[in-house]
């Protein structure tokens, strides 16, 4: 009998997956760094403009990256225990009953990241962020820098809103300045905006590559990426890494080769963020029945494609969350008719009452426009109680059954 | 065709499969092709093929009703809306969300509470005077509902049919998300109970079709879909 042992090979270094796996690492690497040499470092807010404490040359953590890293690794449902204990309600984002916890406990197994020294809030995402930094900043009294970026009812931004939120750009920039004694340097803007750019230009470049057929890639990697575009889209190495993960796609469509280990029968769009506490059962339930996640608007959130601050302002008012019904309907018809999508998979995320709220009508729409079936399933992003594998499972083969019948199969 | 009552998970289905061959004159030899359905389909060894319970509704629906175009299935775990296109294929569903409140179950728990069969709530359905209202969408919170009312001196009566409107508003609205169209027909086992039949009727304006057999609507498709597969393969059974 063979005492041999299968071992995995050593990643490749060269690869964009190690490269974006040890940008996200370093993040918070990085900012433990910094505070140990006497920094402030802050905590942010996804998608507060990540150019402002990159110019600034500031520290900052993610505490949703951070949420969601604990929620994967299997410490979700005990840190919005402590959270629930506290009294926060199990209705509220699991994101934010997590990282409350964790400003309590301070240390966990999952992923650590520094105590802050100041709070940068954004709530084009969400409202509730508003009240979750508030009570951090209580709690830790420690100073928060809010931008107010309302959700847009019209399809297009105003004028009247960019003058707005611009404003609140230019005190947020001098608040920082005036707490951690950086300086804003035009110079060091244009470095960071120019990374930025070419990081989502090239992270778009890279999800789009999703319109052959096989697709080059599993959009479950998209997920992982994420992390990168989320937190470190301003620099160097991001930009770099991620120009070579479109390099890889385009190799992949060249050969004929794709992460997506299993024979694609049927593509389709994932709405919502990611159901982390079962991210395994939830990718293995598609790819069992030759499902590849092509395409979802989470990852084309990410992608600021501007060319000066007024640009800069205006992205930041134009995110998914922040716009109106029709405006992101057609984002996601674009996408779905690009990538040849076959239907519509929607996470109805507990945590997330915005994104989930409109997603009924929303659905429903899209499902007309393109003439795909849509199904819905409940979970959460962070807190493992809001999912059943087995009703998650009946729905997916709903779902396929359909698709297979529309090719006419079954 | 007949319902039996053999507990949960593969072990139930493998004593129905067993009592079926016992009453058919069959050794699993005799069986070309075994269809699972409903949950725990994926588990069940003898199966040579699993099918969704949407899937076999449908299925089961249309082989005795090819005119239907809305099914309804309210079950134990769930309660389903399928649209069935011109071509008598399912084109979409939407199911409950993670709330029992509307289901087969939900019923269960009501019959429990008012210590009466399950069998037992259309007939006292009827005879309400003025149906009460029972607007949690908790089945626990209900529950309590329940009682507090027939505390408050409501009747039994009364509060039967507010719980049938209850299950039948909570149905409605995924029906009316999937969009209703004529015929609409009702599976699963709440299709038995004429109080929600008739409590989705009005909240839909519908006439809605059932049968003696719904809750066997399932397992028909599911047998059906076993017979196309083995038809698919030339070769069938002696």
């Amino acid at each position: 009998m063979s005492n041999e042992v299968k071992k995995k090979s050593p990643p490749d270094p060269n690869s964009a997956k190690f490269k974006l796996g040890k940008i996200a690492t370093d993040a918070y690497v990085d900012a433990q760094a910094a505070k140990d040499r006497g920094e402030m470092v802050g905590w942010c807010s996804s998608n507060f403009p990540v150019e402002i404490p990159e110019t600034l040359g500031l520290a900052v953590c993610y505490p949703e990256n951070q949420a969601a890293g604990i929620a994967a690794r299997g410490g979700g449902e005990r840190l919005c225990n402590i959270s629930e204990d506290d009294g926060y309600s199990n209705d509220i984002c699991a994101y934010a009953r997590i990282n409350l916890a964790y400003a309590k406990i301070k240390d966990t197994p999952e992923q650590n990241m520094p105590e802050p020294d100041f709070l940068l809030c954004c709530n084009n995402i969400c409202n509730c962020m508003i009240k979750w930094y508030e009570n951090l900043a209580k709690d830790l009294n420690i100073p928060m820098i809010i931008i107010d970026i309302p959700f847009n009812p019209d399809y297009e931004v105003s004028d009247a809103q960019v003058a707005y939120v611009k404003a609140q750009f230019m005190e947020a920039i001098k608040q920082l300045e005036e707490l951690t004694g950086k300086k804003w340097t035009e110079e060091k803007f244009k470095e960071v905006m120019e990374y930025s750019g070419r990081t989502s230009r090239a992270w778009l470049a890279a999800t789009s590559e999703a319109k052959h057929t096989p697709s080059p890639f599993n959009g479950f990697d998209l997920l992982n990426h994420m992390a990168v575009m989320v937190t470190a889209r301003g620099k160097k190495e991001a930009a770099e890494a991620m120009e070579v993960l479109h390099k890889e796609y385009l190799e992949n469509v060249e050969t004929g080769n794709s992460t997506f280990r299993a024979e694609e029968k049927h593509r389709i769009m994932f709405e919502g963020i990611a159901c982390w506490p079962y991210l395994r059962a939830t990718s293995t339930g598609l790819k069992s029945r030759g499902i590849n996640m092509v395409t979802t608007i989470y990852a084309d959130a990410f992608g600021f494609i501007y060319d000066d601050f007024d640009g800069m302002v205006k992205a930041y008012c134009n995110v998914p969350n922040a716009m109106n019904l029709e405006h992101a309907r057609d984002k996601r018809v674009k996408l779905i008719k690009d990538n040849h999508v076959e239907g519509l998979l929607v996470h109805t995320n507990r945590s997330c009452k915005l994104w989930s709220g409109f997603m009924a009508e929303m659905s429903r729409q899209i499902s007309e426009e393109c003439d795909i079936p849509h199904v819905a399933f409940d979970g959460d992003q962070a807190d493992p109680r809001n999912f059943s594998e087995a009703q998650y499972e009946t729905r997916v083969q709903g779902l396929t059954e359909i698709m297979e019948s529309k090719k006419g199969g079954c | 065709m007949e319902l039996l009552v053999a507990g949960i998970g593969t072990v139930g289905a493998e004593k129905i499969m067993e009592t079926v061959l016992k009453k058919a004159q069959l050794t699993g030899v005799d069986i070309d092709f075994v269809m699972a359905t409903g949950y725990g389909r994926r588990n069940f060894d003898p199966a040579h093929g699993e099918l969704s319970e949407l899937s076999c509704h449908a299925k089961g629906v249309l082989f005795k009703n090819p005119q239907v175009r809305t099914i309804i299935d309210i079950g134990g775990q769930d309660a389903k809306v399928l649209r069935i296109n011109d071509k008598g294929v399912m084109e979409n569903f939407m199911m409950n969300d993670k709330c029992a409140a509307g289901t087969g179950r939900f019923l269960d728990v009501m019959a429990n509470i008012l210590q009466m069969p399950i069998n037992e709530l259309e007939k006292r359905a009827e005879l309400a005077e003025k149906p009460a209202k029972i607007s949690s969408t908790c089945t626990v919170f209900a529950e309590s509902e329940v009682i507090s009312q027939l505390a408050t001196g409501e009747t039994v009566e009364n509060v039967i049919a507010g719980i049938c409107n209850s299950v039948a508003s909570r149905v409605a609205g995924l029906a009316k998300r999937v969009g209703i169209k004529e015929e609409v027909f009702m599976s699963g086992g709440v299709a038995q109970n004429g109080g929600v039949r008739q409590a989705l009727e009005k909240e839909l304006k519908v006439p809605i079709k059932w049968s003696e057999a719904s809750q066997m609507m399932g397992a028909l498709g599911a047998a059906i879909s076993a017979y196309e597969q083995v038809k698919k393969r030339g070769v069938l059974n002696e």
